[in-house]
């Protein structure tokens, strides 16, 4: 529960904050609470697969981005017109969310179970191998998307 | 013979239609049609007349055409004594006239139509003859009428001749209105009924009632008065004489006129029945314009206006005999037979001198007995006959009537017929001495007229001759003609000889002041020497002009002028008054079009525009903006899914 | 014993919050943040779920490597074009990218 509260709190701070650099870090600390979750939930491999990746590459790529785009300072610069509206409908989605989980599951608990990191592997392996290598293909086409997107006309 | 005796009349008007639509390409302009028709139906004419001469009983047809409820109109003939005579009277006339028209019209530029309208004519004189109801002999009245008209303005470049074209038809027309309310009268006092028979027979039985009949009689007379140039209506006769001679006559001697004494005398039964004042009207009328025709022919210095008044003169005769009652059925019917005969011939052979002298006055004749000898001698047997000269056809008819009136207790009428006999030998000798004897007083070179005009002046003066013994009792001759035309019973009156002697003497007196007065030419005409009376006479006792100032202006100029203001303001001002209402309606609904309707067209369109400028706000192009929409639409989704 | 319905809630939390970002945030780069935060929350819920129901096959962990192998070729791209939009219009900030617009 703990961890619930202080990820919350990055994730507000994220959405809301002034600061781009700041908000990036904001979401560190957001997904970092992720993988705290895992952890909790006896899915080690997956905890520390969500720190690597994310936590390393994606907020990386992001900072990265941020710093290319000269990403400004300040609030007016970083909420558009439309946060009553926004605010609306995200507490709408949460509330219905919430009004479903309370209705579905009220009292009941997770028993949790140490996951074998070998059952993944076999399985991903076994039976989800299929998709496994389509993802493996998205991979690549993303990266070489990238490449071409980014790529300056007419240069090397 | 007598039962086909319908194509009589059906012939002329075949020869009518013929002639209107080939006649300008037939040999001689069609004229030969005509005459050749006219012939046939001549020839038809004599046959029947010998029939009933041979007591064939009188014939009635009829066929049915058509039926409006309980009025029935048919188309039928009724053939008798009286018929027959008529018809030959009629045919004889009319087919001297039209060979007299070959040589007389020749070169005339309407020809053609000339010889149509004589054919048309003789047709309706004889559909008037022969018809058995009294709608038919109406419409063969009209159409007389019409013919009339149109020959009388024959020359009608001429606005004199057009004008008397007019003022005939007009004055016969104003006749013509009571003869039709008289149809209408008699028609239902007889249920409904045209059939002259039935009417005869009804009024014979005592059926209608004597007032009816009164009312009737005098109404038809009406029409009589009209068509038979009567006391008050005569005046169009003489203007009449601006036609040409052939059509003076044929339809103002002989025919025509005549239809108005034999309309009274058809319907007998009711003029008899009638109270006894209808026949006293009659005999009156006749009386006056008898003697003031006479007296008008007197003065005339135009021949054809002597011989017109002459007619309106013996038709008062005539009418005078109708009115003596049942006795003087026979003498006024059997003087209509002589008189169509002899004015006839006159009036042919006047026209003979016409053509010869290019003249009408008499003033411009004289001494033509030598250089036109058979217009001479045909013109004076003529004279003859209308002066009551016996052995002279006139004289037996006229004679007849006068001694009719005389027995029957109508002195007046006696007296008056009397003294106009008179004056009839003495105008007649005037004529004839200012035409024939003396020196020529005109400018043109007359001679002979051709065959074609002098034969049928032979032919008429033989019948003038001898048409006279038809009814002759003197000597004991048998008299066929009274047993062919009679009313009630078939008398044969006494010849009186001393009453004859009385007539010729008058007539002869008449004759001798003739001749003395005009034996010699005088430069003044003698007649003038009776002052202020040749003034009345010579303006025609005023009557024409009490009728032009007193009927035919305030008709012509106030009486119309009235209707057409009334025309123009009244009703084009409810036309106009109806176009300007609607025209505001129109503005009106204009008004409605372009608010009312145009406004919604317009507002719907307006709408439509207004909300897509609201609608396109939408596209702001602001991902953000979508995926608002987006996650709100999702939202909802799933509210209503699970609600649901 | 976890009860069940807090992981879920943290996971609408972190929803919630990542379509405020996703609809309020000018800049593209935060926009892109904020679906990683939404991604995530699924992440959580998968993996909850997972170990709720006692999968054999482990397959709510399995799909929840695979979500995160997606978004991370996701946030490579959606970059390179933050980049190159940045390269054109000098600016990053999405409603003035608006050529769609009326």
């Amino acid at each position: 529960m703990v961890v619930a509260a202080v990820g919350t709190v990055g994730a507000f701070r994220l959405v809301t904050s002034k600061n781009v650099v700041h908000a990036a870090l904001y979401l560190v600390v957001a997904l970092g609470m992720v993988g705290a979750v895992y952890l909790l939930l006896a899915a080690e491999f997956v905890a520390w697969v969500q720190i690597l990746i994310y936590v390393g590459a994606i907020v990386v790529l992001l900072l990265f981005s941020l710093m290319l785009t000269k990403a400004p300072i300040g609030r007016e610069a970083l909420d558009n017109q439309q946060r009553g509206v926004a605010a609306l409908v995200a507490l709408a989605v949460f509330a219905g969310l919430l009004l479903l989980i309370r209705d579905t599951f009220p009292d009941q608990r997770i028993e949790v179970q140490a996951t074998n990191t070998a059952d993944i592997g076999n399985s991903l392996f076994r039976g989800f191998v299929l998709p496994f290598e389509v993802v493996s293909i998205l991979l690549l086409a993303a990266l070489v998307g990238a490449v071409v997107i980014a790529r300056r006309d007419g240069s090397e | 013979m007598i039962r086909g005796a319908w194509l009589i009349p059906l012939l002329p008007l075949a020869a009518f239609f013929l002639i209107l639509f080939f006649g300008k390409r037939s040999p001689r302009h069609g004229a030969p049609i005509g005459i050749a028709a006219v012939a046939v139906s001549w020839v038809l004419s004599i046959g029947v007349l010998l029939q009933i001469a041979q007591d064939h009983p009188a014939v009635e047809r009829s066929i049915e055409w058509f039926n409006i409820g309980s009025f029935r109109l048919e188309l039928g003939m009724a053939v008798d004594g009286l018929a027959a005579v008529m018809f030959f009277v009629v045919t004889t006339v009319s087919l001297c006239v039209q060979v007299y028209s070959l040589g007389y019209m020749h070169g005339d530029s309407r020809f053609t139509w000339f010889y149509a309208q004589l054919s048309l004519f003789t047709a309706a004189m004889l559909n008037v003859v022969i018809a058995n109801n009294l709608f038919q002999l109406l419409v063969g009245w009209e159409v007389m009428g019409l013919c009339s008209y149109f020959l009388i303005g024959h020359w009608w470049e001429d606005k004199v001749n057009s004008d008397a074209g007019i003022k005939a038809f007009i004055t016969t027309r104003t006749g013509d209105i009571p003869f039709l309310f008289g149809i209408f009268v008699l028609t239902v006092a007889a249920g409904f009924d045209t059939n002259i028979g039935h009417i005869a027979d009804l009024a014979e039985h005592g059926q209608i009632s004597t007032v009816l009949l009164t009312a009737g009689a005098l109404l038809l007379f009406g029409g009589a008065i009209g068509k038979s140039a009567q006391f008050p209506l005569h005046v169009w006769l003489p203007d009449a004489m601006a036609g040409p001679t052939p059509v003076s006559a044929l339809i103002h001697a002989a025919t025509m006129v005549a239809a108005g004494v034999y309309l009274v005398g058809r319907m007998f039964a009711v003029f008899v029945h009638a109270s006894a004042g209808v026949l006293q009207f009659v005999a009156v009328i006749a009386s006056i314009t008898m003697l003031i025709a006479a007296l008008l022919a007197m003065i005339q210095d135009d021949i054809k206006r002597v011989l017109a008044y002459s007619t309106v003169s013996q038709l008062a005769y005539m009418m005078a005999g109708l009115s003596l009652g049942e006795a003087g059925y026979t003498a006024g019917l059997f003087h209509l037979f002589t008189h169509a005969f002899f004015k006839a011939l006159l009036f042919l052979a006047a026209g003979s001198v016409i053509h010869a002298v290019h003249s009408n006055y008499m003033s411009e004749m004289g001494g033509l007995r030598s250089k036109m000898p058979v217009t001479f001698w045909t013109f004076v047997i003529g004279a003859a006959a209308l002066s009551g000269i016996p052995p002279f056809a006139g004289f037996w008819s006229k004679d007849e009537i006068i001694s009719t009136a005389f027995h029957s207790g109508h002195y007046f009428v006696w007296a008056v017929a009397f003294v106009t006999a008179i004056v009839t030998a003495f105008y007649m000798t005037r004529a004839v001495l200012l035409t024939f004897f003396g020196d020529y007083r005109g400018t043109a070179h007359p001679h002979e007229a051709p065959v074609s005009i002098t034969a049928p002046l032979v032919l008429l003066a033989f019948l003038s001759v001898t048409a006279g013994f038809l009814n002759a009792t003197a000597f004991n001759l048998p008299a066929p003609f009274t047993a062919w035309v009679h009313f009630g019973a078939a008398e044969h009156e006494p010849f009186n000889y001393g009453f004859a002697a009385v007539s010729f003497l008058g007539a002869a007196g008449g004759l001798a002041v003739g001749y003395r007065l005009y034996r010699g030419w005088r430069e003044r005409d003698p007649v003038r020497n009776l002052g202020p009376v040749y003034t009345v006479l010579e303006r025609k006792y005023y009557l024409d002009d009490i009728y032009m100032g007193g009927v035919v202006r305030p008709i012509q100029y106030r009486l119309s002028a009235a209707a057409n203001w009334f025309n123009q303001r009244v009703l084009d001002g409810i036309v106009d008054g109806a176009a300007v209402v609607t025209r505001w309606f129109a503005s009106l609904v204009n008004l409605f079009d372009q608010k009312a309707v145009d406004g919604a067209v317009n507002g719907a369109a307006g709408l439509t525009g207004f909300t897509g400028g609201i609608l396109r706000y939408l596209q702001s192009g602001n991902v953000q903006r979508y995926a608002v929409f987006l996650f709100a639409g999702v939202v909802a989704l799933a509210v209503i899914f699970t609600r649901l | 014993m976890i009860r069940l319905w807090l992981p879920l809630t943290f996971s609408a939390i972190l929803f919630a919050a990542g379509i405020y970002g996703v609809l309020a945030r000018r800049n593209a780069v935060l926009v892109l943040m904020s679906i990683e935060l939404m991604l995530n929350a699924v992440n959580v819920n998968l993996v909850a779920f997972s170990q709720y129901l006692k999968d054999a096959l482990q397959a709510g962990q399995i799909f929840t490597l695979f979500v995160i192998t997606v978004a991370a070729a996701e946030v490579g791209i959606g970059l390179a074009i933050v980049i190159l939009i940045f390269r054109n219009r000098e600016t990053v900030n999405v409603d003035e990218v608006n050529l769609l617009k009326w």
